[in-house]
Parts: structure tokens; C-alpha cells; sequence
């Protein structure tokens, strides 16, 4: 019962977090209200008794909106993102894709003929939902994580403007040529 | 009587923490006015005579400013820091017994990053702002260090929970085995809490940074929040690295509560004593010799729990 409530709860406030993002002025405020939306996302995972995977989706978006924040301030172009300014662009376009999609979830949640839970409390449960996902895709992963992970480190290496060639010279040799020192004088 | 016991305890933690906290900060004071030359005493009080004056100030008003983020920004910090002890075991009592309170942990400790900045920003000042932005920068060298320390004891405990974690160290404490996640929890509490070498957040190169347009009740909350943050990272050490409430005579919360003083001292101690660090030359040494460590230590203590001496 009270599980109940608080993932309702919980549901409304991801959900009008989510909208909010759209309707403040500020670049800051818009990132936090995401925030909070997928705060409020965790906690209706934790009222299905997923004790970690609700957890650690609060962990990773607040971590990830903590960074967020500062791209979204630093690169918001010609509007500077110091001064209060409009979330929402390309307005007709956003707004039917949104209820499109909107309309399509929603219609795949009520439509889906979901499996019949056991409402006996099961052990190991993030585990077992562990086991369903990728149990049989675990091969897909392991390949395509160092993907990632080497695409990451490429693209980052690929933009950055020194390399160590900047950095050491024509003969990578001697102290490195940094603008700003790094904590080890390397 | 029993089944109210985490009750109570949740209820002390908001008095204990505080406590502790307003100790340190004397202290800490204490030992200022004593290298100055003036009279220890008067320093030692000086924390007080702060509360006071702070309780009576009239918030400056500051234009433009986000006073939303702001002020969860200022009242957050001293949050966080109850809510990362409500997962310590005192004993066989816990205020809290949650069966994953090591990521809960982690996740206030990241909460803190979105707070910190949330202070820097809502002032609308420059300086403030820089603040902000200095806490992110040192909080993107120390997280992950900071997370696979607290990975060497969950995985030689076998378990998440904070309890059984502390349970895992009756032969030997972790922070005999597991030195290196050891030092680098420590290392990173004083970061998460703004204090000693990782105090730039709020350095006076920067007019007070994050707390330089603070005023009044809002200023009260975040230094108290600061030095409740170092009580809280001290307190969740102990089931993490010292062993839990285990020790002679005394009952088991009393143990749990000398070693969290312990630790803190050692935290005041340190951070003293070492001078400030820039954060932009942390990344490196987080990146290029924390992490590197902090993930041998993890090798080296899978290897002995999947060899069997398990629990050490």
C-alpha cells in the first residue's frame, strides 16, 4: 500500500519535474528540475524492491547532471546561458513528436500482454532482473562495451586540440610545454 | 523496547553529528589562535561566538541571485551529512539497515557535487560561481577513487551492507589490509567536505568562494554543513575500515563513536597541515596515480577473497 503511493508519488513528480525542464528560464534550474525528475525515476524503482538499481540511477544522474550543468552553460552559443533565457525551440516540430511519442509509450504500456508477476517477495531480485536482461546478450556486450570505451577515448583524443606533440616537441623529449601544469610536473 | 532502538538512534543523529562537528571546529580554532600567539581559549570559543553573531546577521540580499538553488544548496550540505551516518552501524543498531548502504553512501557523496555547485551558482557572483566550478573540478579527480575504495571492502566482505562489512573484519580491520583504499576514503572525505588541501572551493584567493556571498543563517548552515560532512566521512570509516564497533570493554556504540572522534582528529590533524592543492593539477595526480592504486588495491583484494582467506 504505501509502496503504492509512493510510486505514484513519485511518478507525478518525474513527471511534472520532466515538463518543468521546458518552462524555467534558466539553464541551471532546467538541468536540476531533470534532475529531480529522474531522482523521483530511482525512487519508483526502489518501490519495486529493485534496492540497487534505483540506487545507482539516482547516483549516476545526479553525478551526470552535476557535469551537465556546465556544458550546458558553457556551450549554450549566442545566448549566453548567465541570463534567463527560453528552454524550448523548434516548438510545432518538438510538440508532435512529443505527443507522438508520448501517445505510442503509453499505448505500448496498456497494450503489452506484460507476464504475470508472483507477488512473493524473491530473493536476489536485481540479480535475477540482471539474469533476464542481458543473460543471453552477454556476448554482445563484452563486445560492444570496449567499443564504446575505445570510441570514447578516440573521439576525445581526436578533439583535443594538444597532443604530445604540442606538448613535448617535434622529438617528444624534455618537460612538457603545458599552459597550465599538471599536479605531477610531468 | 529493541524495535524502537533505530528510532532513537535516527532521532540522536541530528543532535551527535553537530556535536562533534562544533568540537572539531573548535579545535580547529583552538589550534589557529594557538600558532597566532593569542589565547587558546578565546579561540577555542570562537566557533560560538560565530553561531551567535551568524543567528543574529540579517541575510544581505543579493541581486539576480537563484535563491531556489541556492538555499538547497546552502541547507543540502548538512543534510547529506545525517543521511550518510543513518547507514552506520552503532552496534547491532542501525538507524537505517538498507542491504546496499555503501552505494547509498556513494550516492550522498555525489549529491554533493550538485550542492557545492548549486551554492557556487545561486550567488550570481563571479567569484562564487569559480567556486562552484572548482569543487566540480576537484569532485571529477577524487570520485573515482573515492568509489573503488569503497569497492575494496564490499567485495571483501562479500556484501553491500554496512553491517556485514564491519562484521567482515573481525580477524583483521581493512584498514590493515586494504591500506591503500584506506587512505584514499580519508583523502577524499576531506575533498567532499571542502577541507584543508582541498579547501580552494572556498579559498580566499577567492573572496570566501562558495561562501563569499553567504550572510547570516544561510552562512551558519553551510560552515556547520562543512564540518558535519568531516564527522560524517568519519563516522562511516569506522564500519568501512576500523573495524566496526569491535574493541575491549567498552559496549560496541561507544567504540563506534572513539574511533569516529579518532578519525576526525586525524582528519583536523592532517588537513592542517597540508597545504592547499589548485584543483586543476588534481586531475592528474587522481587519474594518473589514485586511480591506478585504487585499482590494484581492488586486484589484489579480489584475489584473496576468491582464493578463499576471504574476509581476511
Amino acid at each position: 500500500m504505501i509502496a503504492s503511493v509512493l510510486f505514484w508519488i513519485s511518478a507525478l513528480v518525474a513527471v511534472v519535474a520532466g515538463a518543468l525542464v521546458f518552462k524555467v528560464d534558466s539553464m541551471a534550474r532546467a538541468t536540476y528540475a531533470l534532475a529531480l525528475s529522474f531522482i523521483a525515476v530511482g525512487v519508483a524503482v526502489l518501490t519495486m524492491r529493485q534496492d540497487f538499481v534505483g540506487i545507482i540511477v539516482i547516483l549516476m544522474m545526479v553525478m551526470e547532471m552535476a557535469i551537465m550543468a556546465v556544458f550546458m552553460i558553457s556551450y549554450m552559443g549566442m545566448n549566453p546561458a548567465l541570463m534567463p533565457m527560453d528552454m524550448t525551440h523548434a516548438k510545432r516540430p518538438a510538440a508532435a513528436i512529443a505527443t507522438i511519442v508520448f501517445v505510442g509509450l503509453g499505448a505500448a504500456v496498456l497494450l503489452i500482454p506484460w507476464p504475470v508477476i508472483d507477488p512473493q517477495p524473491v530473493e536476489g531480485l536485481t540479480e535475477q532482473l540482471g539474469e533476464a536482461m542481458m543473460g543471453s546478450k552477454m556476448l554482445v556486450m563484452l563486445t560492444v562495451s570496449p567499443v564504446l570505451f575505445a570510441t570514447i577515448v578516440a573521439s576525445v583524443v581526436l578533439a583535443s586540440p594538444r597532443g604530445r606533440y604540442d606538448r613535448y616537441g617535434d622529438r617528444l623529449r624534455g618537460p612538457a610545454h603545458d599552459p597550465e601544469p599538471g599536479g605531477l610536473g610531468r | 523496547m529493541a524495535e524502537y532502538l533505530p528510532l532513537i538512534v535516527a532521532a540522536l543523529i541530528p543532535l551527535a553529528v553537530p556535536v562533534l562537528a562544533l568540537a572539531a571546529a573548535g579545535l580547529d580554532a583552538a589550534l589557529t589562535a594557538r600558532a597566532r600567539g593569542t589565547s587558546v581559549a578565546v579561540g577555542a570559543a570562537r566557533p560560538l561566538r560565530e553561531i551567535t553573531r551568524l543567528l543574529r546577521q540579517q541575510r544581505r540580499t543579493v541581486l539576480g541571485a537563484d535563491r531556489l538553488l541556492w538555499r538547497i544548496g546552502g541547507v543540502g550540505l548538512i543534510v547529506a551529512s545525517f543521511l550518510a551516518v543513518i547507514v552506520v552501524p552503532f552496534g547491532d543498531t542501525v538507524a537505517a539497515d538498507l542491504p546496499i548502504g555503501v552505494v547509498w553512501f556513494n550516492t550522498i557523496d555525489v549529491a554533493l557535487w550538485a550542492l557545492w555547485w548549486m551554492l557556487g551558482w545561486g550567488a550570481n557572483g563571479a567569484y562564487a560561481l569559480i567556486g562552484g566550478y572548482r569543487f566540480l573540478a576537484q569532485a571529477l579527480a577524487y570520485e573515482l577513487p573515492l568509489m573503488f575504495a569503497l569497492t575494496a571492502p564490499a567485495v571483501a566482505a562479500g556484501s553491500l551492507n554496512v553491517g556485514e562489512v564491519a562484521d567482515a573484519q573481525s580477524g583483521l580491520w581493512f584498514v590493515v589490509s586494504m591500506p591503500i583504499a584506506a587512505l584514499v576514503y580519508l583523502v577524499s572525505v576531506a575533498a567532499f567536505s571542502a577541507w584543508g588541501p582541498f579547501s580552494p572551493a572556498a579559498g580566499r584567493d577567492l573572496a570566501g568562494g562558495v561562501l563569499g556571498e553567504l550572510s547570516g543563517i544561510d552562512r551558519l548552515l553551510v560552515k556547520a554543513g562543512r564540518w558535519c560532512l568531516l564527522v560524517a566521512g568519519s563516522a562511516f570509516a569506522v564500519p568501512m575500515f576500523f573495524g566496526g564497533g569491535a574493541g575491549p570493554l567498552l559496549p560496541e556504540p561507544v567504540w563506534v563513536v572513539i574511533k569516529t572522534v579518532l578519525v576526525l582528529l586525524v582528519l583536523v590533524f592532517a588537513g592542517r597541515a597540508i597545504p592547499a592543492v589548485p584543483p586543476q593539477r588534481l586531475a592528474e595526480i587522481g587519474w594518473v596515480v589514485l586511480v591506478p592504486l585504487t585499482l590494484l588495491q581492488l586486484l589484489i583484494t579480489s584475489i584473496v577473497s576468491a582464493t578463499g582467506t576471504g574476509g581476511m
